[in-house]
């Protein structure tokens, strides 16, 4: 249900409550052993869910699950592939 | 980032808000974005989940570019020049077709403004009816593939040479698949006063029939094959060009589309893919796009 404001004002950074995750069939893993933090993953990403993080001198990116649709952009500009798609468990199709 | 926000509505994979986002970190968000009616308004602003964080507006489907002109012209008389670049955000539909009179009435007065068309090749938010950015031979809702057409039979319109022709300071193309890019020549646009016409390939997952990273590879193969040449136009004259080494043959652009597929056994097919590697010949030797071989 929209709740509508007086003078339906429109505030910025709303989409924020949209959580697109559950969109994506797929998500992405990140080796944080091969990841080098270039940032080419936060550059791409049409979701903005990519935070690279620094720790103990090593960086390296950090998905935010919550917003990530799974379109495996990410995976494919990686330079060092250390991204990999996973297939959500509730779709993996059990074979017998 | 505090310019543009997750949740927004797009498909997985699209390259609008690629493009967007990279051209609001260039700008650190000091602008004033206007929006022509498109995918980007429907999935950014929806009444309640707006994902922009920088001051937008949004009009109608043909007149971005005189909004951005009378806010240009309003921040000049009341002094306020400093406090933001303006930037119009339009699909190819809005700046070819539908708004091609306005925006060429802006570039003529050539207001202070940032024009980038995100160009996915057709009208993509209402289902994929072809628009003057449409490439030849691509099927589309209003040019079917059947016994006697074989997708849309014109040519792409040359969006590129029209505004070199009104004689505007900056005109550029980029690409989704090249973000640095994007910034670099939107950092570049705005060393110079009046107006700016950047051209960004944003691919679309559904209209081109692609997956989720299909998308930016079918962009990265359209620079590769020389069917979208990175240019860079100053004041008319041709300055910078991304160069491209092994050009690939148009092919393997069109047959990882669903959008191009019918190509491949239409009778009238093989005419056209030779009339688009022609094309992509065209450009490379127009704009010197191939590295010569030692």
């Amino acid at each position: 249900m929209i709740e509508i404001t007086i003078g339906a004002i429109s505030r910025p950074m709303e989409a924020k409550k949209n959580k697109t995750g559950d969109w994506g069939t797929e998500y992405p893993i990140v080796d944080v052993e091969k990841c080098s933090g270039c940032r080419s993953c936060e550059m791409f990403c049409p979701d903005l869910c990519v935070e690279v993080v620094k720790e103990n001198k090593k960086k390296y990116a950090v998905f935010n699950y919550d917003y990530c649709k799974g379109c495996g952009v990410c995976a494919f500009v990686c330079p060092e592939n250390a991204i990999r798609m996973e297939v959500k468990e509730i779709y993996k199709l059990e074979v017998e | 980032m505090k310019y543009f926000s997750s949740g927004h509505g797009a498909c997985p994979g699209c390259g609008l808000p690629i493009a967007v986002k990279n051209v609001l970190q260039a700008l650190d968000g000091k602008c004033f974005v206007v929006n022509s009616t498109g995918c980007l308004e429907i999935i950014s602003s929806q009444y309640g989940k707006s994902a922009w964080g920088v001051p937008y507006i949004h009009s109608l489907f043909e007149n971005a570019a005189p909004v951005a002109a009378g806010i240009e012209a309003a921040l000049r008389a009341l002094g306020r020049k400093d406090e933001g670049h303006v930037v119009v955000f339009a699909g190819d539909g809005a700046t070819a077709d539908i708004g091609f009179g306005c925006l060429s009435g802006v570039m003529d007065r050539n207001h202070d403004i940032i024009y980038i068309c995100l160009d996915n090749e057709a009208y993509q938010n209402t289902g994929h009816q072809q628009s003057g950015l449409t490439p030849m031979g691509e099927a589309t809702t209003t040019t079917p593939v059947g016994k006697l057409m074989p997708g849309k039979l014109g040519k792409k319109k040359d969006m590129v040479s029209i505004a070199v022709a009104h004689g505007i300071p900056y005109v550029a193309t980029s690409s989704s698949a090249f973000p640095a890019d994007i910034r670099r020549k939107v950092k570049r646009a705005l060393e110079f006063e009046g107006t700016k016409y950047i051209q960004i390939h944003s691919p679309c997952v559904t209209g081109w029939g692609v997956d989720g990273k299909g998308g930016i590879i079918a962009a990265k193969l359209a620079v590769e094959t020389g069917l979208y040449p990175l240019v860079e136009f100053e004041y008319g004259k041709l300055t910078r060009v991304r160069k491209i080494k092994d050009r690939k043959p148009v092919e393997e652009y069109l047959k990882i589309q669903r959008r191009f597929r019918h190509l491949f056994k239409h009778p009238m097919g093989k005419q056209i893919i030779e009339e688009l590697q022609r094309i992509a010949d065209e450009n490379a030797r127009k704009y010197g796009l191939d590295v010569e071989k030692k």
